[in-house]
């Protein structure tokens, strides 16, 4: 069984449907990454799954358990944790404190996973009490994600990791998320930047208009000539 | 679902070198005008000014967190200072608990009992009216006008319900009558500000200390800067909702309270008159800043009161208005406004 199953999921704002029913699964350890065109519903699909956006039709099931119709601060707790693409830290909170939000279910003492993600992290480990509305555009994706990793999350979301950073930072960051993918979390990614993440990914999907495109693995996506020619810019 | 609206808004608990600097022109401007005012209008205008704080510091957190102008805040004060006055004349005088005039006091030791549960009811009332009505129109997705219009139908509510209990007519706690204290400079202070400035320091510092020492007071912090993102980390939004409401009634029922002590009388309109002075010293601040709602109470009252020294009493809110509209045309997000 998937760990993640999204299963003809309609949904979207209002009376407006943005999926017509979308299906992806996810195993357990895997990468995978959703590609399409701008407004075809990639970042809907991320919110749809964790609880933001209504289910109006279809199920979303996570380890087995039925997860569509659950508020997002329900579904965090099974262990599915999500980074919106911006407006992903608390601007007027500090570093630590941002983590203790990310942290903020958990009723054990969570120093320690801050440390380790301090560890992990190092960027971060230098000013924890700095705000991180004054953190660079590297700096701030870092505590986003480590905010998410708070909760030790079976599955993470991440919506355009690399939006708006340099290639140096870019690389970094894709860095990063592999070590993490490396310690057993499975990755679920949207990304403009798809070769890249389609190259470290096992398996790939292309949404367009609200609905599923192509499935294949990550490099076979990489090698296909319409992919190519109409996601990936054309050169390779 | 996501019920807080997401706008640019946030609780600043940071305090910058600019805040330092402003904080200093503030204070040499008002050190400046002291040769050409009477110190004891001054002196007024501080305790004025600490229960103005009180109200405004809750409004602005409410503003902050819930995006949400509460236009009944001043009738919150009124109902938490009737309850005291009831607790103080019906149910504690009642059971043999009487008196005034508590050492350098007007005022005895009941209303010190009556206090903490007056401000308690009127804590729990403010987390009923939002589970009854507020959650219910943001729930379906109405903008903030609709809930502040929401609020003044409660506000004329609540004024008419403390009409008809406790009558139109002026009342005041039990007091004895006590003479000013006298201080060099002909600085005259009467015992009970001493009373307001003690309370206020106390629950600003409460205040201040929750917001930044509690896990709760940092996830309302967190869902001030971003409600949707609070979710997704497991905050329990409602929870916080709650927490808002309680506290800024809580400061909103002290600062009825103590204004009743301070103007040695009761009224049913005494909250609602207060509006202008609160919504000024909030915007006056920087709406949202706790810190700019605090420097904008003692602009307010203190340059209000100084004003009757010139000018009839009865323009007070005018006075408050014309400073806001002044300093909003230099600074438009206030004082402590930040410019993001």
């Amino acid at each position: 069984m998937a760990l993640l199953e999204v299963a003809d999921v309609v949904a979207g704002y209002g009376e407006t449907d943005i999926l017509h029913g979308v299906s992806i699964t996810v195993d357990e350890g895997e990468i995978v990454t959703i590609i399409g065109p701008n407004g075809c519903g990639k970042s809907t699909l991320m919110k749809a799954i964790v609880g933001l956006v209504r289910v109006k039709a279809g199920a979303v099931t996570f380890q087995g358990a039925d997860i569509s119709s659950q508020p997002p601060e329900r579904i965090v707790r099974t262990g599915l944790c999500y980074v919106p693409q911006s407006a992903n830290v608390f601007p007027s909170l500090s570093i630590r404190e941002n983590l203790e939000m990310g942290g903020f279910v958990r009723n054990d003492d969570y120093r320690e996973r801050i440390e380790e993600l301090f560890a992990l992290f190092p960027d971060l480990a230098r000013r924890p009490t700095q705000q991180a509305g004054s953190l660079s555009g590297g700096q701030r994706q870092m505590l986003a994600i480590a905010r998410a990793l708070m909760l030790d999350p079976v599955l993470l979301l991440l919506d355009e990791p690399s939006a708006g950073l340099s290639p140096a930072i870019m690389g970094l960051v894709f860095e990063r998320i592999r070590g993490i993918n490396r310690a057993g979390v499975a990755l679920l990614l949207v990304e403009q930047n798809a070769r890249e993440s389609l190259r470290m990914s096992d398996r790939g999907y292309v949404l367009a208009a609200g609905r599923n495109r192509l499935e294949d693995s990550g490099p076979a996506l990489l090698d296909n000539p319409e992919v190519a020619r109409l996601y990936l810019g054309g050169r390779r | 679902m996501n019920t807080l609206q997401h706008t640019a808004k946030r609780i600043s608990l940071a305090w910058t070198p600019g805040h330092t600097a402003i904080a200093i022109v503030v204070l040499a401007l008002a050190i400046g005008f002291l040769p050409f005012v009477k110190m004891g209008l001054v002196v007024n205008g501080i305790f004025l000014g600490a229960i103005i704080a009180l109200g405004a510091v809750g409004l602005t957190l409410i503003y902050g967190i819930l995006n949400f102008a509460n236009v009944a805040h001043g009738d919150y004060m009124t109902l938490g200072a009737y309850l005291a006055l009831f607790m103080v004349g019906s149910v504690l005088s009642a059971v043999g608990i009487e008196g005034q005039g508590l050492g350098p006091f007007t005022f005895g030791y009941p209303l010190l009992l009556a206090l903490p549960v007056a401000v308690a009811v009127v804590a729990v009332g403010a987390i009923v009216l939002d589970v009854a009505i507020y959650r219910r129109l943001r729930d379906r997705g109405v903008s903030p006008v609709v809930l502040a219009m929401a609020s003044l139908g409660v506000a004329i509510a609540l004024r008419g319900l403390v009409q008809i209990i406790w009558s139109g007519e002026t009342q005041h706690y039990p007091r004895e009558f006590r003479e000013v204290i006298h201080l060099p400079m002909d600085v005259r202070v009467p015992p009970d500000g001493i009373f307001i400035a003690i309370v206020t320091i106390i629950l600003v510092v409460g205040v201040y200390l929750v917001l930044t020492r509690t896990k709760m007071g940092k996830a309302m912090r967190a869902t001030a800067d971003n409600p949707e993102l609070a979710l997704v980390s497991g905050i329990n939004t409602q929870r916080v909702v709650r927490w808002t409401w309680g506290m800024g009634a809580v400061l909103a029922a002290t600062a009825g309270v103590l204004l009743a002590v301070f103007q040695a009388q009761l009224l049913p309109i005494m909250g609602w008159k207060f509006l202008i002075p609160l919504f000024a010293a909030v915007i006056l601040g920087g709406i949202g800043n706790p810190y700019g709602a605090l420097v904008g109470a003692f602009v307010i009252g203190v340059s209000s009161e100084v004003s009757t020294q010139w000018i009839n009493p009865s323009y007070k809110p005018a006075v408050a208005f014309a400073i806001m509209i002044g300093v909003l045309l230099v600074r438009p997000r206030g004082i402590f406004g930040s410019s993001e």
